[in-house]
């Protein structure tokens, strides 16, 4: 439903915009109805800016955004609207999204003017009750409130039912539980699920990888802009082959071992994998005929393999990049 | 023991009456423990924190004692405080990363902490480098100023600054919080490393994060809307939880390997009650499964085995 192919983002930063900074690198991923594609990484990674390319909040450098098969790239102020009755996003601060000065039902009915001017306040008004038993919210408890009544699980849940007003395909849903607390945190989580079971295509975007973890499908594990390894969940969380992916999945805290247990239960893979990259051994035995994606990545002289940003399908559905860490580091075998 | 604290009452004065975050709070915290306290956004944690040092104007100390090292702390009397501040009882405020002072060079800003402590930067400044060594750091970050520093290093800066004294107790309120997964892990371990080289003798880690408190904590404090709910060793709250907020607070956290079509995990229902005027009787009463007419009355915070304690009259 949504592919995204070899997108590119760079900030222009510095006095008068005279650095760039390359936020997001050669970026390739899909995400099909019915499904939830995790992007985890840490801060500076480029997760939150491809959710805003996708979402059209900002402008790509490079690559395209296909949706249903359309290029959305570049969309005008028209067409944008239309796009955003099939994708919406939610965000991280749910006290933000909504203005304090009014009643939460104000986020509806711009949502009315804006989009459904023709239906009637009858209709509407059932509508607006099925969106919100699918989040299950009881409007009474919820309309006619302040945002600064309501708790941050059930704003969260609130800006999900106005995105299923829309009668959305895609939601991109940006660090939306890392602010709530973690009794409500699980509702959120379980309602991403249920609209997953109804057809609805997610992109979550996150830093924590239990939570990630627990809803997705597939995850993409970026580093800097460059996506270091991509896969089933369980495949990348059983076997992660990656340096940053050791790293990282070795540094959260779990609840049912200490880090000196994960580590020591790390070190045998740790060692068959260290000074190796097995980009490079795939791209070695198989000579020129890579992966689809690092053969058709660009800049790369015949016979030599690409500039690292390409993947290669190390397990059937388990992608790996070059294991350099950095865009810019040597490649830990070469 | 290190720290007791005894019925401890702090109330926030407001203009509709008393929000009553911290109402009889009674607990021990021994020589060389960490003691981490979790709980959910206004259950009063940070409170505890900010109340063990410094009562800011709109908090009133209603009742209780606090006693470290069997001196009792003079909590309202905020000139008699300062003899103990940074001495002897030492706090990483939340977001102390982001409020170091950004035209001062960190050097410069922590001679400047020393000298309203009467200690002179001189004299403190090997054992300076050497700490920072200690956490991963080079000495040159003492002349480089907040900006040039990531998250992680800033907040091992922090840790390191706070702890120069060699304080009997260190509050650490949400110091991993904010962090990528891997400064978390460096800064949490520094935690640890501080308090087996006696840097500073016992430690209380605030946080939401129970996750990172089972890593670093030797006992962990569960509060729930200004009471305490049950304490016992890390281990046994994760595993073997008594009071039935733990346990449903414990079931919500999907652990890595939980997948949302294996096993769904559930939320609590509802909202902790408004601490304006908190119902008498246990505060969990309403979002309970297990409440009965014996909740009215408030339950006890006392010991079932030995280090656990748990306030629930369900629990025998």
């Amino acid at each position: 439903m949504l592919t995204l192919n070899q997108l590119d983002k760079v900030y222009k930063t510095g006095t008068f915009g005279t650095s760039d900074l390359h936020a997001v690198r050669q970026v390739s991923l899909d995400v099909q109805r019915g499904e939830v594609v995790s992007l985890i990484g840490e801060s500076g990674s480029g997760k939150s800016t491809i959710g805003k390319m996708v979402l059209h909040l900002l402008d790509s450098t490079g690559g395209t955004i296909t949706f249903d098969g359309r290029d959305v790239t570049k969309l005008g102020f028209r067409a944008r609207r239309d796009y955003y009755r099939k994708v919406q996003g939610v965000f991280q601060d749910p006290f933000s999204s909504f203005n304090p000065i009014y009643k939460v039902d104000r986020t509806f009915e711009t949502l009315r003017q804006s989009y459904f001017p023709k239906v009637s306040g009858g209709e509407w008004r059932s509508r607006l009750e099925d969106a919100l038993a699918a989040v299950t919210l009881e409007p009474d408890d919820i309309l006619g409130k302040y945002p600064h009544q309501l708790s941050g699980g059930q704003l969260q849940r609130l800006l999900i039912a106005r995105a299923l007003l829309l009668d959305i395909e895609l939601l991109v849903a940006d660090e939306v539980i890392s602010m709530l607390d973690a009794s409500t945190r699980i509702d959120v989580l379980n309602l991403l699920g249920e609209l997953k079971g109804r057809g609805l295509g997610i992109l979550f975007v996150t830093h924590d990888l239990s939570l990630g973890n627990y809803v997705s499908d597939r995850v993409v594990i970026l580093y800097k802009g460059r996506v270091v390894e991509r896969g089933d969940t369980s495949a990348v969380f059983d076997d992660p082959l990656h340096p940053y992916t050791r790293d990282l999945l070795a540094s959260v805290p779990h609840l049912d071992r200490t880090w000196e247990e994960v580590e020591a239960e790390e070190a045998e893979r740790t060692r068959r994998l260290a000074g190796r990259c097995l980009y490079h051994e795939a791209a070695a035995a198989q000579g020129r005929s890579l992966g689809e994606e690092a053969a058709s990545a660009e800049g790369s002289a015949p016979g030599e393999v690409p500039d690292g940003v390409g993947l290669v399908e190390y397990a059937p559905g388990h992608f790996v990049g070059c294991f350099r860490k950095a865009a810019e580091a040597p490649c830990p075998a070469a | 023991m290190a720290l007791s604290v005894t019925d401890l009452r702090v109330y926030y004065r407001t203009r509709r009456g008393d929000v009553k975050a911290l109402d009889g709070v009674t607990f021990e915290v021994a020589d060389g423990e960490i003691m981490g306290i979790a709980g959910e956004s206004g259950c009063g944690k940070t409170t505890l924190g900010k109340a063990l040092i410094r009562l800011d104007t709109r908090m009133k100390h209603v009742g209780g004692t606090v006693v470290l090292d069997d001196d009792e702390l003079p909590l309202s009397d905020d000139n008699a405080m300062n003899r103990h501040r940074y001495r002897e009882v030492s706090l990483i405020p939340q977001y102390a990363m982001s409020a170091m002072n950004p035209t001062r060079k960190i050097g410069r800003m922590i001679r400047d902490l020393l000298s309203a402590h009467s200690v002179r930067y001189a004299e403190v400044l090997p054992e300076l480098e050497r700490r920072l060594k200690l956490v991963g750091l080079e000495t040159d970050v003492l002349g480089r100023y907040p900006i040039e520093l990531s998250g992680g290093m800033k907040q091992r800066v922090v840790l390191v600054l706070s702890t120069l004294l060699n304080p009997s107790l260190l509050i650490g309120d949400e110091v991993t919080s904010a962090l990528d997964v891997s400064s978390q892990k460096a800064v949490a371990r520094a935690l640890v490393e501080f308090r087996d080289h006696g840097f500073v003798k016992s430690m209380i880690v605030i946080t939401h994060d129970i996750s990172v408190l089972f890593q670093v904590a030797d006992t962990i404090l569960v509060m729930y809307a200004g009471h305490l709910a049950e304490k016992a060793p890390a281990r046994t709250i994760i595993s073997e939880p008594l009071h039935p907020y733990t346990k449903m607070l414990i079931g919500a956290l999907p652990k890595v390997g939980d997948r949302y079509e294996e096993q769904q995990l559930e939320g609590i229902e509802g909202r902790p009650p408004s601490l304006l005027e908190p119902p008498a009787g246990c505060r969990f009463r309403d979002r309970c499964p297990l409440a009965h007419d014996k909740c009215a009355e408030a339950p006890p915070f006392r010991e079932v085995a030995e280090g656990h304690h748990v306030a629930c009259w369900a629990v025998s």
